[in-house]
């Protein structure tokens, strides 16, 4: 009965049962209807409760390879970013709710045309080595990603900028371009500001974060112990010791998690995350993030570049299905455009597209095409299920006359040879923190990571037009013009976006889900405690 | 020289031999595969200028057979040289998790053979009766199926419902030998019912074959025990064949475990090459490779060499 009634007593404190409900059901189990609504109370209480000082927290996580190094620019996968956000902090950070949030800098003012931004950095933050952080520092980590040798991940965001000034604690940096976003780019988890910038050893691991590098074992675990010195010491950085542990494969982290020998997992596979929520003692997070599984083709090639045949395919494709089939519940339906509802300045007034194989089959006669199978190439490596969607794809396509062959390539070297280099395969896109960002990543004319090959002047007007415009509603006007010409002529085809699935143990306090990443957007090691 | 000092001799030069030849397969190989550390490193994110970039830096630029002799001159010296993705020292990596693997190799062993050469003596003793298909069932039912199954079913019940055992097979330097080997429980399980059927059936088939000779037949006569006979006469006239599977059984216990260390998330050297392979961190795979070949050529020598002292007339030939 313990474990029924914990189990009650969890789905209330999620949300996800009422008060009134909990009574009736507790009841059922013996539970006197008093008793019960004191648990309840209790219960939705814990979720907000205080945080516990000590302990030592263990997270499993997916996404770490003996090829890991800590330095910050080279950081690609999740557990290099839950090691940076152990140790290091950006001058911006964003919110669970998508707001900006001052983290080294105090505070961001900028010039009236968005093109200068002022940067007033904190005072008396040491570093773990004790040395004091300085605005020079800031400049000198910009400097470093700015560097095309240091192969940084951020080289794209830091490339616009044209000039940077030291006055007093005040960075100011000028862009050459003007960019209204420029506070969330720098929030990017790569600009983690290090001693000299790390240009004298950017593998040292020294930052201003909650936590110490203690043992780094790349693609083993990664251990870390609380800075005692932490700037924001008050906010963060509860338990003593935080470990990281690498276990890349699904079951052995489940195990793992359910024999107690980790707190916390990230991706838990669709298929069981149902099963695993009814296990004792967890939970199961998921939050509706941006990244997306998609189909991409490069209009630039036949036959995509007849927007006939792409609007057929488009309708050709039951994304519902996907959701339910591929993502069993966990993600949400895409609209063709690389935006959802998880971002600032979405317009919900586009119409959702729905599968239609009468549509299809008319647009697909009118596009002229010969008839002879269009080849979609899917890996495993693509998205979780990529070869599933594809034949799910194939399938409804074939309801409205589309033949699809489906080409199954090697996961290993995907990336390197398929993906941006064959015309339309299977891929994902992990999301950006704002609009502008994601558009300027993969649709501006000059994206290098154009993969669809999307080349249009009037798409990348509006795009710096937005960018300039710091009045909210006039561009999330502007954004909706883009997403609609996107959507009705781009070689995107976005069935789903795919949830953040973590699973918790009840031990854990703090944890909240946060649609910027997976285990609280790699900060539930610096955030959560462990109750006593 | 001593017949037997110039066979060793030969066998380890012609083993010198078949490393370089490894060596020079594996770079080959890693170079045929599609795609370059610098592309798999930057994976989805990478950019032409970035490309260029860690190419230079990495050395990617030079041809392929200077790179090859730099690592061969370097490897001669003992320098197993620097990751290109993380710039760690290989030699200290690999130590580290070289003796990982051989820790778990050496439990799995210790418990495998000696009880692989016992059930296999005690087939022979039992030949045709219950103990002996009994054994052979068992055996031959855990080499048959798939390890990581054997792995998942084993962590379900023994870790996750009972709490015996470790799930996670982690260790590292601050663990005591006792610590150490509680968490490697469940793998040394595993790897011990992979490899219990292969040694169990060739003991019991060499002996077997023994058991015709006219001389088993005149220690029966003789009125010797069933079990001494066995012991004694037949065990001793049956070792090289054993000892040619214990060493292949051995070699894969060290080469052949990749799977089981992801299951376990053991930190060994499997999942170390594989990481590097995908990121075709050539000096790593190189390293690796050549050391699992040494392992496999060294096993093997040993194994001749046990052979022909165990056989007198090999020992002193004509």
């Amino acid at each position: 009965m313990d474990d029924k009634l914990e189990y009650l007593k969890k789905r209330v404190s999620a949300g996800k049962m009422s008060r009134r409900e909990f009574v009736g059901r507790a009841g059922a189990l013996g539970v006197s209807a008093a008793a019960a609504n004191a648990m309840s109370t209790a219960a939705m209480a814990e979720s907000h409760a205080t945080p516990v000082r000590g302990g030592s927290l263990k997270i499993g996580c997916s996404g770490g390879e003996s090829s890991n190094s800590l330095d910050p620019a080279l950081v690609a996968s999740e557990v290099p970013l839950n090691v940076l956000r152990h140790w290091g902090d950006t001058i911006m950070g964003v919110s669970a709710s998508g707001d900006l949030v001052p983290r080294l800098a105090e505070s961001v003012e900028s010039s009236a045309d968005a093109k200068t931004w002022h940067f007033n950095i904190r005072k008396g933050v040491e570093f773990s080595n004790g040395k004091t952080m300085t605005p020079e520092d800031v400049v000198a980590t910009i400097e470093r990603h700015s560097d095309e040798a240091a192969t940084s991940g951020a080289l794209g965001i830091v490339k616009g900028i044209q000039n940077m000034k030291i006055s007093g604690d005040t960075v100011s940096i000028e862009l050459d371009t003007p960019n209204a976003d420029f506070p969330y780019l720098i929030a990017d988890y790569h600009l983690v500001v290090q001693p000299n910038g790390g240009k004298d050893d950017p593998l040292a691991g020294i930052g201003t974060g909650a936590y110490t590098v203690e043992i780094n074992e790349p693609g083993v675990r990664h251990a870390f112990k609380r800075n005692p010195n932490d700037w924001d010491g008050a906010n963060r950085g509860w338990v003593d010791e935080s470990e990281v542990i690498v276990i890349n494969d699904a079951t052995a982290r489940t195990a793992a998690l359910q024999s107690g020998q980790v707190h916390m997992i990230n991706r838990v596979d669709p298929k069981i995350a149902g099963l695993l929520a009814r296990a004792p003692g967890l939970s199961v997070q998921n939050v509706s993030g941006r990244g997306h599984y998609v189909f991409i083709m490069h209009i630039d090639t036949a036959p995509f570049d007849n927007n006939d045949l792409r609007m057929a395919l488009k309708y050709g494709i039951n994304r519902q299905e996907m959701v339910d089939k591929i993502l069993r519940g966990y993600g949400g339906v895409g609209n063709d455009l690389p935006i959802n509802a998880s971002y600032p300045l979405f317009d919900d007034s586009i119409p959702q597209r729905e599968y239609d194989p009468e549509k299809a089959a008319e647009y697909y006669k009118k596009s002229g095409h010969d008839g002879s199978p269009i080849i979609l190439r899917t890996a495993d490596g693509a998205f979780p299920g990529a070869v599933d969607a594809a034949q799910l794809f194939q399938q409804s396509a074939a309801a409205a006359g589309i033949p699809l062959e489906i080409k199954r390539e090697p996961n290993d070297g995907y990336w390197s040879e398929v993906w941006n280099k064959q015309p339309f395969c299977a891929s994902y896109w992990g999301g950006r923190p704002v609009q502008d960002q994601m558009y300027s990543t993969a649709y501006l004319s000059t994206a290098d990571w154009n993969d669809t090959r999307f080349k249009r002047d009037d798409f990348d007007a509006l795009l710096n037009q937005a960018k300039a415009e710091l009045d909210q509603t006039k561009r999330k006007a502007l954004y909706s013009q883009m997403a609609h010409i996107l959507r009705d002529e781009g070689g995107l085809i976005c069935p789903m976006f795919n949830d953040f699935i973590d699973a918790v143990s009840d031990k854990v306090g703090g944890y909240a889900p946060n649609p910027n990443g997976e285990l609280m957007n790699s900060y539930a090691g610096v955030e959560c405690w462990l109750n006593a | 020289m001593h017949p037997v000092v110039k066979l060793v001799a030969q066998r380890l030069a012609l083993g010198l031999l078949l490393l370089l030849g490894s060596s020079a397969m594996i770079f080959g190989l890693t170079e045929a595969l599609p795609g370059d550390a610098a592309q798999a490193v930057l994976g989805q994110s990478a950019t032409p200028e970035s490309l260029a970039n860690l190419r230079e830096e990495m050395g990617l630029n030079r041809p392929a057979l200077t790179r090859y002799f730099d690592w061969l001159g370097g490897i001669v010296q003992g320098d197993l040289g620097i990751a290109m993705t993380n710039k760690k020292d290989i030699a200290e990596s690999i130590g580290n998790r070289l003796g990982n693997t051989i820790f778990l190799a050496f439990w799995a062993a210790l418990i495998s053979v000696p009880l692989a050469i016992f059930l296999g003596l005690l087939a022979v003793r039992y030949r045709d009766r219950w103990p002996d298909k009994l054994i052979s069932a068992i055996t031959l039912t855990t080499i048959s199926i798939p390890e990581f199954l054997i792995g998942y079913v084993l962590v379900y019940f023994i870790a996750v419902k009972l709490g015996w055992f470790s799930a996670l097979a982690m260790v590292n330097d601050s663990m005591t030998l006792g610590q150490k080997l509680y968490n490697i429980a469940l793998p040394v399980m595993v790897l011990t019912m992979v490899v219990l059927a292969h040694m169990m059936r060739m003991t019991r088939a060499a002996i077997l074959n023994v058991m015709q000779s006219a001389y088993v037949e005149t220690a029966e006569l003789k009125g010797l025990s069933t079990f001494n006979v066995i012991f004694k006469h037949a065990f001793p006239n049956a070792i090289a064949p054993i000892v040619n599977v214990v060493m292949l059984n051995l070699a894969y216990l060290v080469v052949g475990v990749v799977v089981v260390e992801v299951v376990f998330v053991y930190p060994g050297m499997g999942q170390y090459l594989v990481d590097h392979v995908t990121k075709r961190d050539v000096p790593v795979v190189l390293a690796c490779g050549v050391i699992f070949a040494a392992v496999y050529i060294g096993l093997n020598i040993l194994a001749d060499i046990v052979s022909i002292l165990a056989n007198p007339r090999l020992r002193h030939p004509k």
